[in-house]
């Protein structure tokens, strides 16, 4: 591959992106467009922006290298990736944009009137913010590598101190534009090369016959049963918790908004998931010897070159590296914005200056993380997140919208139990795997289990503090449930 | 391997975790073991203890839960058997024997009626017979209820201590209703600073559209519906909150009065976000501030001037600032008049600075960058997360038309 391919398409979106950050749609309007200027952001930009900031490098590349590695077991990401925006529309994101909270801390501070909850929930937030973005920062050691020969450990710096840089110089402000554009560019830088590969590939025999590549053994038939459901518990309820989603949706202006949005995000991920996957399905088939562990995830970026050749396979490349730094960019930005809001709200009392530390913190630990640990598959690890999300604020999210009995104590013990419980299976799994291969599925996808338990446990623990029910929770859950006056 | 790193990693972290922890409890109870001091000034912290205890329940608007909370430490202060705390009209509870709750709540009649301490003996109870000592609350000098103590020997020293605990009790209902009588009065201050349509601006915007009725009916025709559209945005009365959304709106109707008179010596520039559109800011706060700059900024500058309106996402907060390129206003004169000064000019900017520490706090004031001859920029930070508090949308009888406004 030609290296200076990579340089130029990895440079040119990371310069695109810092200048759209920091000028981009900064455009003056003058006094005649004040009702322009006065509109909310449509359903159609904010869901836009939702997909841009959602979509990261497990989705980009995660999902093809495990199709690769795994074939049509791995399908069940992207429909958990998908799905869990529909348990976001049903359960949480009108109540959530009414409640008027801003973050996740701030909501289960005011549904239950405690400071220490909030305590609890912002450690939390700050801890699954880090988590996600170290595969991020992982995908781009892994792209930089792959596709300029440089050492891994450039790609971690590179996307961390640009997005530490380009979030501490308050040059996201624009955000909901700059991720919309991000979203389309995945999408392209996706689509146009599966097109042009599926185009190509009438042409060349496969490596592996479609049969060898999908044996019917391994179909939808042969399932594990009790990891894809916990998988699927994992992916569904995780999505519900993630704090850089849920702040998009107050740029909604109403309840009947968010959920519109929501749906229209339903529909761009359904389309946008159709090209990963068609990738993993050419991998399988005609480049079968990437698939080793630790560079299946490079599938998407290595296939164009492979089977286009000359200058147009180049272009193709450049096309997919873009898109790959697009989705680093985006989605640790929203990661590291989330993150150091709360850090510096709860910490450094929410100073500008506050904000800037805490913006460089909250990427140099995940950095730290991502430069000491390898790369396990994309995929995986971001499933492991969703996993502890499930486990520790969905329960608490989900109770406090529905559920006018949970308590401060309930909600704490809940989600300590969550984090203690799915922190431990997923640390270690390797341990109990040698010791006892018996339950090796049940620490390696645990949320089909700690998600029970740590719901179990709020409510049992708010049953028995029932005295201490808020004052104020009928109000609040009238404010979540009832339409906005005089809304739609 | 990566499992391994990460175990390593979680592991150090639980145990710094523990180290921290160890050494915290260590220290606090060396430093306890250290300060216990001698029997007397335990006594002393103790009863100080259960007073502070006790006080949080008794301030404010009080409900049984808090009567019987304050009732189990004002127990535990006097040392009585059963206490019971009896709110003329109001909430009563009884700790220790909660069947004389009746007997207490007859005593504390008595005692209520008279406005003096009452003692009875030998009164039937479950567990035998007990003397109940009872004092009446007297707060603002008015009796608002007893405290009844019962014990199986009622003791002189019972009852004065019953009597001096009524009196403590009445201190602290009293503070409560001070903190009620200050909460209220600083809504009452907030409402009255709520900002109002200044006459000049009424009489110029009539003269403007007066001089057009002849000569151009058409905009005459607008420039009353804005004129209509703003008085209505500006004289409603529900609801302390708006978005930034509907500032904006009322602020274009503002300026295209304005206009009417200014023509082109007044330029406008809009750098809104749309993610903080629908951020709650207090009712009327971005608009005195186009208003100030308007006034004192660029009416009196020949040529006019260019007012710069920009609405940002900053993280948590969101960030509205307004510029004019105008006269600017000297410092000392502005921090006089923000202080509270004889209130002249700039009074606008003085009711929003004071509404925003009231709402806010103190560090989230106005912030004004100007002096003489170099313009005015005005900046205010708004948390976006404001959780109970919600904006009050245009009245809900005009949404029947399209933007309000009424056909003709």
């Amino acid at each position: 591959m030609n290296p200076a391919v990579g340089y130029a398409a990895i440079v040119a979106v990371a310069a695109v992106s810092v200048l759209i950050g920091v000028y981009g749609l900064r455009i003056s309007r003058t006094t005649s467009d004040f009702y322009v200027a006065s509109r909310t952001v449509r359903p159609w930009w904010n869901a836009s922006a939702i997909g841009g900031e959602y979509l990261s490098a497990a989705s980009f590349l995660g999902i093809a290298g495990l199709i690769l590695l795994t074939g049509a077991s791995a399908l069940w990401f992207p429909i958990g990736y998908t799905a869990g925006y529909l348990m976001l529309l049903l359960f949480v994101a009108a109540p959530l944009r009414r409640s008027g909270a801003y973050t996740i801390p701030d909501f289960t501070e005011a549904r239950l009137e405690s400071s220490a909850v909030r305590r609890v929930t912002s450690v939390l937030v700050v801890v699954i913010g880090w988590l996600y973005i170290v595969p991020q920062l992982q995908g781009a050691a892994l792209t930089v590598r792959i596709t300029t020969g440089l050492p891994s450990w450039v790609g971690s710096v590179a996307v961390a101190v640009l997005v530490a840089v380009v979030v501490a110089a308050g040059g996201m402000r624009s955000i909901t534009f700059v991720q919309a554009f991000q979203f389309w560019l995945k999408l392209a830088a996706l689509a146009i090369p599966v097109v042009a590969l599926l185009m190509v590939t009438g042409a060349i025999e496969p490596e592996l016959a479609p049969s060898a590549a999908f044996p019917a053994d391994a179909g939808p038939g042969s399932l594990e049963v009790y990891r894809t459901i916990s998988l699927m518990v994992a992916l569904l309820l995780g999505t519900l918790g993630l704090p850089h989603v849920l702040v998009r949706f107050y740029t909604n202006p109403d309840g009947p908004a968010a959920r519109r949005t929501t749906l229209i995000v339903l529909v761009l991920l359904s389309a946008f998931y159709l090209f990963p996957t068609a990738f993993g399905l050419l991998g399988r088939t005609f480049a079968p010897d990437l698939a080793t562990p630790g560079d299946a995830d490079a599938l998407v970026l290595v296939l164009p070159d492979r089977l286009v050749p000359g200058i147009a396979g180049e272009l193709l490349t450049a096309l997919v590296i873009g898109g790959a730094f697009a989705a680093f960019l985006s989605t640790s930005s929203g990661l590291v914005v989330s993150v150091a809001g709360v850090i510096s709200q709860d910490l450094l009392g929410g100073s500008v200056r506050g904000f800037r530390i805490a913006a460089f913190a909250s990427t140099a630990v995940p950095l730290a993380v991502a430069l000491a640990t390898e790369p396990a598959g994309l995929a995986g690890s971001v499933g492991l997140v969703f996993a502890f999300t499930a486990s520790t604020l969905c329960p608490v999210l989900l109770l406090g919208i529905w559920w006018r009995g949970l308590t401060a104590r309930g909600a704490i013990a809940g989600m300590a139990t969550g984090a203690v419980l799915s922190a431990a299976a997923i640390l270690g799994s390797t341990f109990v795997a040698a010791a006892a291969p018996g339950i090796r599925p049940l620490v390696e996808q645990p949320a089909a289990w700690t998600v029970p338990i740590a719901v179990l446990v709020t409510v049992l623990v708010s049953r028995a503090d029932r005295r201490r029910v808020p004052r104020g929770v009928d109000a609040f859950l009238a404010r979540l449930h009832l339409p906005e006056q005089g809304g739609a | 391997m990566p499992e391994s790193m990460l175990l390593v990693a979680a592991a150090g972290v639980v145990a710094g975790a523990l180290a921290v922890g160890v050494v915290v409890l260590l220290r606090r109870f060396a430093v306890q073991s250290k300060e216990l001091g001698t029997d007397a000034e335990r006594a002393t912290y103790q009863t100080l203890h259960l007073a502070s205890s006790a006080a949080k329940h008794l301030r404010g608007d009080m409900s049984t839960a808090d009567a019987a909370r304050a009732a189990r430490h004002l127990r535990a202060m006097l040392g009585a058997d059963t206490l019971a705390l009896v709110m003329s009209g109001g909430p009563a509870a009884a700790d220790g024997d909660e069947a004389l709750l009746p007997t207490a709540e007859r005593l504390a009649e008595e005692s209520v009626g008279s406005a003096r301490p009452h003692v009875e003996r030998r009164l039937a109870s479950p567990s035998g017979e007990t003397d109940a000592a009872a004092a009446p609350i007297l707060a603002g000098g008015e009796v608002v209820g007893a405290v009844v103590a019962f014990a199986p020997r009622v003791r002189a020293g019972l009852v004065r201590a019953t009597g001096e605990v009524a009196d403590w009790v009445a201190a602290q209902v009293e503070l409560g209703e001070l903190d009620a009588s200050r909460a209220a009065l600083a809504e009452l201050e907030v409402r009255a600073l709520r900002a109002q349509i200044s006459p000049h601006f009424i009489y110029n915007s009539l003269n403007a559209i007066a001089s057009f009725i002849n000569t151009d009916p058409a905009k005459a025709r607008d420039l009353v519906l804005e004129f209509a559209d703003f008085t209505r945005y500006s004289f409603r009365r529900a609801g302390d909150f708006t978005t930034v959304a509907e500032e904006l709106r009322s602020i274009d109707s503002y300026l295209k009065l304005e206009r009417a008179r200014f023509g082109d010596r007044l330029r406008v520039t809009l750098q809104v976000a749309p993610e903080v559109l629908s951020t709650v800011i207090p009712f009327l706060s971005m608009q005195p501030l186009v208003e100030n700059a308007v006034r004192h900024g660029l009416e009196a500058k020949e040529g006019g001037g260019r007012i710069t309106i920009t609405a940002q996402d900053a993280g948590a907060f969101a960030e509205i600032t307004v510029e004019d390129d105008g006269v600017g206003i000297d410092p000392e004169r502005l921090a006089e008049v923000l202080a509270g000064g004889p209130p002249g000019e700039h009074v606008g900017l003085r009711n929003v600075d004071a509404r925003l520490r009231q709402v806010y706090g103190d560090e989230h004031g106005l912030v004004v960058e100007t002096n003489v001859g170099a313009g005015t920029l005005v900046r205010m930070r708004v948390p976006k997360s404001q959780p109970g508090r919600a904006a009050a949308s245009v009245d809900v009888a005009t949404r029947g038309e399209p933007d309000g406004r009424l056909v003709p």
